[in-house]
C-alpha cells in the first residue's frame, strides 16, 4: 500500500471524523429520539401530510396529495351537533403523515394513546381516513393525541367534507408547499428566538412542536417579520390577499414581491383575471392619477393563493 | 473538448479535464455572481421583474447558492485538484478520461439540477436544497468520481510523502461525500421535526467545514510555495491546521440553530468548538503569511499572489466574525440578519473564491503553456472582485446591525425595512460589480487560451508576466 507510512494518521483520522460524528449525529439523537409531540406538534404534522417538499406524488411542488382541515361542528354520521372540533381528512390514497407511518416518533405517551385509545394503528391509506386530536391522560398526566375518527366515530372523509363545506376547509398542507416552493421562508423565519422576540413574534416553538413536520423550514436570514404565529397577529383574510396580490396596498414600505402569478387564470367568480390592466390602473394610482388602488380579485377556490393564505392564517 | 470523452485515455492530453474544469467553473462563477447581482436588485427595488413565477426572488435566490457552491467553488477545486495533485505527486493523473468524463456530467446535471430548483422542484431545505435523487446523482455522478481520480492519483505517486495540499484533498474529497450521505438523510428516509432542522444545518455547516474551507486552503498551500519558490514556513504548523479542522470543525453545526429548540447541551458543546475554529485559522494564515517572508513584492507582482494572499488576510476577519459570532453572548444579537450574510459571502466570495481564482489563473496559464492575454484586465478583475466583495460586505453587515437593534429594541420591522433600503442598494451595486468583474475574467482567459503568448518549455508563467 502506497499509505503505509501514514497508518497512524489513517487510523486517527478515522477516529476523529468518527469521533466528531459520535458526538454530533449519535448522541443528539439519543435525546431527539424522546420528546414527546405537543399538541401543536400533532395539529402540525396532521395538516401538513406527509412531505412538505419534493415528493414523488408532488414532484413540481403543485400541493397534490395533501390533507384538508375542516372545521367540524355536526357529527358527519349522526347529525347532531358537536362541540366545534379540527378534522384532518386524508382522502383516499393520500399519503398519510409520518406519525401515522411511524408512531413511535410521536414520543412515549403519546404513542401509547394513539395507538391504543385512538386506533391510529388501523387506519388504511388506500381507504382514506380522518384524524382529530384529543385528550387523554398518561402517568397521571394530561396528554394529546391522535385519535382515527373514522375507526372510533366512523367518520369518512367524503362525508367529513361534505358536512364541512368548502367555507370550513383549510388547504393548509397545500399551501405549505407553497411557502416551500416560492420561498416565503427565505425572508419570513418560522423560528422567535429566545430572547426579545417573546414580546413581538410570540413564544419561541417547544421541542415536541415538530415531530412528523417535515421540512422544518425554519429559515435562517430574517428580512422581514418571523410567521410562527402570524394567524394570531392578524388573521385577517382581506389583508392577506391584498398583501400577496401586491403588498405595497399595504404597506408602502415592503419589499416582499408580488405573489399575483398564484391566482392562476380566473378569479372566483370564473371571470379572466387581466393582469395588465390591473398593473395599468395600479401605476396610475401609484402616480396619482386615481384615488383608490384597483380591487383585488377574490382567489378561486382551487387557487394557490388560496392555499398559501390557508396556510398562513393556520400558523397561530 | 468534447472530442475526448471517446479518446483512448493515453491520447487525452495531459491536463485536459483540468482546462475543461477552469473554464466551466468561471462560466459558472459569471452565471452565479449574475443570478446573485438580480436577486440583489430585486431586494433593492421590488418592483423589478415582478408578477413571474421564475423571476420571482423566492424562485431564484437558491439557484444563485447552488451555482456558485456547486459550479464556480467545487468546480474551480476539482480544477485545482486535477493539476495540483498529480503535480505534488510528480505523476499523471489516474485517468483523463475520468477527468474529462467527470466535468461533462458534472456541467449536465447541474445544469439540469438548477434548471428544475428554479422551476420550484425544492427539498425546502437550505444549503440542501435539491430533491433526494439529484443528490444521489452529486453523490455518485460527481462526487465519487472526482474523489477516486484523486486518490488514485495520491496512490500512484511517485513521491515518498504526501504533501501538504494533497492531505486536505483526499480528506476533503472523503468528507464531503460522507458529509452528503448522511447530511441528506431527511431527504432519504423521510425524517421529520428537529432531526431534519439539525441535520440540515449538519450538513450546511460540514459542507462548508469540511470541503469548502480546507480545500481553498489546500490550494493556497500549493500556490504560494510555488510562485514565489519559498518553501511552506512549516510543515508542523500545516500539521496542527489538517488536524484541528477534522477536530473541531466537524463538530459546531448545532451553532446554526442556537435559538431554536435544541438539547442545551449540544449547543453550548457546539458554541465551544465553534470558537476552536480559531486554532485551524491561526494556524493557515499563519503559515502562509511566513511563506511569504522576503518575497512580499509578489504580492503587488503577481496577479495569482495578490489573490491568494488576499484569499489569506480575509481570513482573519472571517475566523474572527466565524469564532465569536456564534458565542450565545454575541448570537442573540445578530442572528437572522444581514451580518450572517455579510459572513456567508466573507466565506465564499471573500476567503474562498480569491484563493481558487488564483488556482485557476494559474493552472490555466501553466496547462495551456500560455501567458496570461491581458495583465490589465486581470487587475481589473481582482480590483472589481475585492471592491464589489468589499461594499458588499460592509454594506450588509451595518444592514445586520440595524436589523439587529431593531430586533432587541422591538422597532415595528417595517422601520428596519426602510432603514436597511440604502444598503440593499449598496449591496446591489457591489455585487454587480462582482459580476461585472467575472464577465471580465471570462474574458481574459478566453483570450489567454485563443491568443495568449506561448511561454517556452522551462519556464513559468509568472516569470513572464511583464515581458512582451
Amino acid at each position: 500500500m502506497a499509505f503505509r507510512e501514514y497508518k497512524i494518521g489513517a487510523r486517527l483520522f478515522g477516529l476523529a471524523l468518527g469521533g466528531s460524528m459520535m458526538i454530533t449525529l449519535y448522541m443528539p439523537s439519543l435525546n431527539i429520539v424522546e420528546v414527546a409531540s405537543t399538541e401543536t406538534g400533532l395539529r402540525k404534522g396532521l395538516s401538513y401530510g406527509r412531505v412538505g417538499g419534493f415528493s414523488v406524488e408532488d414532484p413540481f411542488l403543485q400541493g397534490e396529495g395533501k390533507p384538508k382541515t375542516v372545521m367540524l361542528s355536526q357529527d358527519p354520521s349522526t347529525g347532531q351537533a358537536i362541540e366545534p372540533v379540527y378534522a384532518y381528512v386524508y382522502e383516499a390514497g393520500t399519503p398519510f403523515t409520518s406519525s401515522i407511518r411511524h408512531p413511535r416518533i410521536l414520543g412515549a405517551g403519546v404513542k401509547d394513546l394513539s395507538l391504543e385509545q385512538g386506533r391510529i394503528g388501523e387506519a388504511n391509506q388506500a381507504s382514506g381516513a380522518v384524524f382529530v386530536v384529543a385528550e387523554g391522560s398518561w402517568n397521571g398526566e394530561s396528554v394529546s393525541y391522535i385519535e382515527n375518527a373514522t375507526a372510533t366515530r366512523n367518520w369518512s372523509p367524503d362525508a367529513v367534507l361534505s358536512a364541512a363545506g368548502d367555507a370550513n376547509t383549510r388547504y393548509i398542507g397545500s399551501g405549505k408547499i407553497m411557502f416551500v416552493r416560492e420561498g416565503c421562508w427565505w425572508c419570513h423565519t418560522l423560528l422567535p428566538e429566545e430572547t426579545q422576540d417573546w414580546q413581538v413574534f410570540g413564544v419561541p416553538p417547544r421541542l415536541g412542536d415538530y415531530n412528523s413536520e417535515s421540512p422544518t423550514a425554519f429559515g435562517s436570514d430574517r428580512k422581514a417579520p418571523d410567521l410562527l404565529h402570524v394567524g394570531s397577529r392578524n388573521s385577517s383574510r382581506e389583508w392577506m390577499m391584498m398583501h400577496f396580490f401586491n403588498p405595497r396596498l399595504v404597506q408602502p414600505h415592503s419589499i416582499m414581491p408580488r405573489y399575483d402569478y398564484l391566482w392562476g387564470d380566473n378569479d372566483a367568480a370564473g371571470n379572466r383575471i387581466d393582469f395588465v390592466q390591473w398593473r395599468n390602473e395600479y401605476n396610475a394610482y401609484v402616480s396619482g392619477a386615481r384615488v383608490y388602488p384597483p380591487e383585488v380579485p377574490e382567489p378561486a377556490a382551487d387557487s394557490e393563493a388560496r392555499y398559501l393564505i390557508d396556510f398562513v392564517l393556520s400558523l397561530k | 473538448m468534447l472530442k475526448y470523452l471517446f479518446a483512448r485515455n493515453e491520447d487525452i492530453p495531459h491536463g485536459t479535464s483540468a482546462v475543461y474544469f477552469g473554464i466551466s467553473s468561471i462560466m459558472w462563477f459569471v452565471i452565479g455572481t449574475g443570478l446573485g447581482s438580480f436577486n440583489a436588485a430585486k431586494l433593492a427595488f421590488p418592483d423589478f421583474v415582478t408578477g413571474s413565477e421564475l423571476f420571482s426572488f423566492g424562485h431564484m435566490r437558491q439557484v444563485h447558492v447552488m451555482a456558485v457552491i456547486f459550479g464556480w467553488i467545487s468546480m474551480a477545486f476539482a480544477m485545482a485538484m486535477m493539476y495540483i495533485t498529480p503535480a505534488l505527486g510528480n505523476t499523471r493523473l489516474w485517468s483523463e478520461k475520468l477527468g474529462v468524463w467527470n466535468c461533462f456530467l458534472w456541467n449536465f446535471g447541474l445544469s439540469l439540477a438548477l434548471t428544475l430548483l428554479w422551476a420550484g422542484m425544492s427539498s425546502g431545505r437550505e444549503y440542501s436544497d435539491f430533491p433526494w435523487f439529484i443528490d444521489l446523482v452529486i453523490l455518485f455522478g460527481i462526487v465519487a468520481p472526482l474523489g477516486l481520480n484523486v486518490w488514485m492519483t495520491v496512490l500512484k505517486r511517485r513521491t515518498q510523502g504526501i504533501y501538504t495540499t494533497n492531505w486536505f484533498f483526499l480528506a476533503g474529497t472523503f468528507m464531503v461525500f460522507i458529509v452528503l450521505l448522511v447530511g441528506n438523510t431527511p431527504e432519504y428516509f423521510q425524517l421529520t421535526g428537529l432531526t431534519e432542522a439539525y441535520l440540515t444545518w449538519w450538513f450546511a455547516h460540514n459542507v462548508l467545514g469540511l470541503w469548502i474551507t480546507p480545500v481553498a486552503a489546500a490550494i493556497a498551500y500549493y500556490t504560494i510555495p510555488k510562485i514565489t519558490g519559498n518553501p511552506l514556513y512549516s510543515h508542523r504548523i500545516g500539521h496542527l491546521h489538517f488536524w484541528s479542522v477534522v477536530v473541531f470543525y466537524s463538530t459546531p453545526a448545532a451553532h446554526h440553530l442556537m435559538s431554536a429548540p435544541l438539547p442545551e447541551w449540544l449547543k453550548s458543546f457546539a458554541s465551544v468548538e465553534g470558537v476552536l475554529i480559531l486554532v485551524p485559522a491561526i494556524a493557515f494564515v499563519s503559515n502562509l503569511l511566513l511563506t511569504m517572508t522576503g518575497k512580499w513584492h509578489y504580492f503587488v507582482d503577481n496577479v495569482e499572489t495578490k489573490f491568494t494572499i488576499t484569499g489569506v488576510l480575509l481570513a482573519i476577519p472571517l475566523n474572527m466574525q466565524g469564532g465569536f459570532q456564534q458565542t450565545r453572548a454575541i448570537n442573540w444579537y445578530i442572528h437572522g440578519t444581514g451580518w450572517i450574510v455579510a459572513h456567508a459571502h466573507l466565506a465564499l466570495l471573500g476567503f474562498s473564491t480569491f484563493l481558487e481564482g488564483a488556482a485557476v489563473y494559474y493552472g490555466l496559464q501553466t496547462i495551456l503553456r500560455r501567458k496570461l492575454y491581458s495583465l490589465a484586465l486581470a487587475n481589473f478583475h481582482f480590483w472589481f472582485l475585492l471592491i464589489g466583495f468589499s461594499i458588499y460586505w460592509i454594506s450588509m453587515t451595518i444592514a445586520g446591525l440595524i436589523q439587529g437593534a431593531g430586533k432587541i429594541y422591538e422597532v415595528p420591522y417595517i422601520d428596519v425595512v426602510i432603514a436597511e433600503h440604502p444598503y440593499m442598494i449598496a449591496r446591489w451595486v457591489g455585487g454587480t460589480m462582482v459580476f461585472t468583474g467575472n464577465c471580465v475574467w471570462l474574458y481574459n482567459m478566453w483570450m489567454t487560451a485563443r491568443a495568449g503568448t506561448v511561454i517556452p518549455a522551462g519556464r513559468l508563467p509568472h516569470e513572464l508576466a511583464y515581458e512582451r
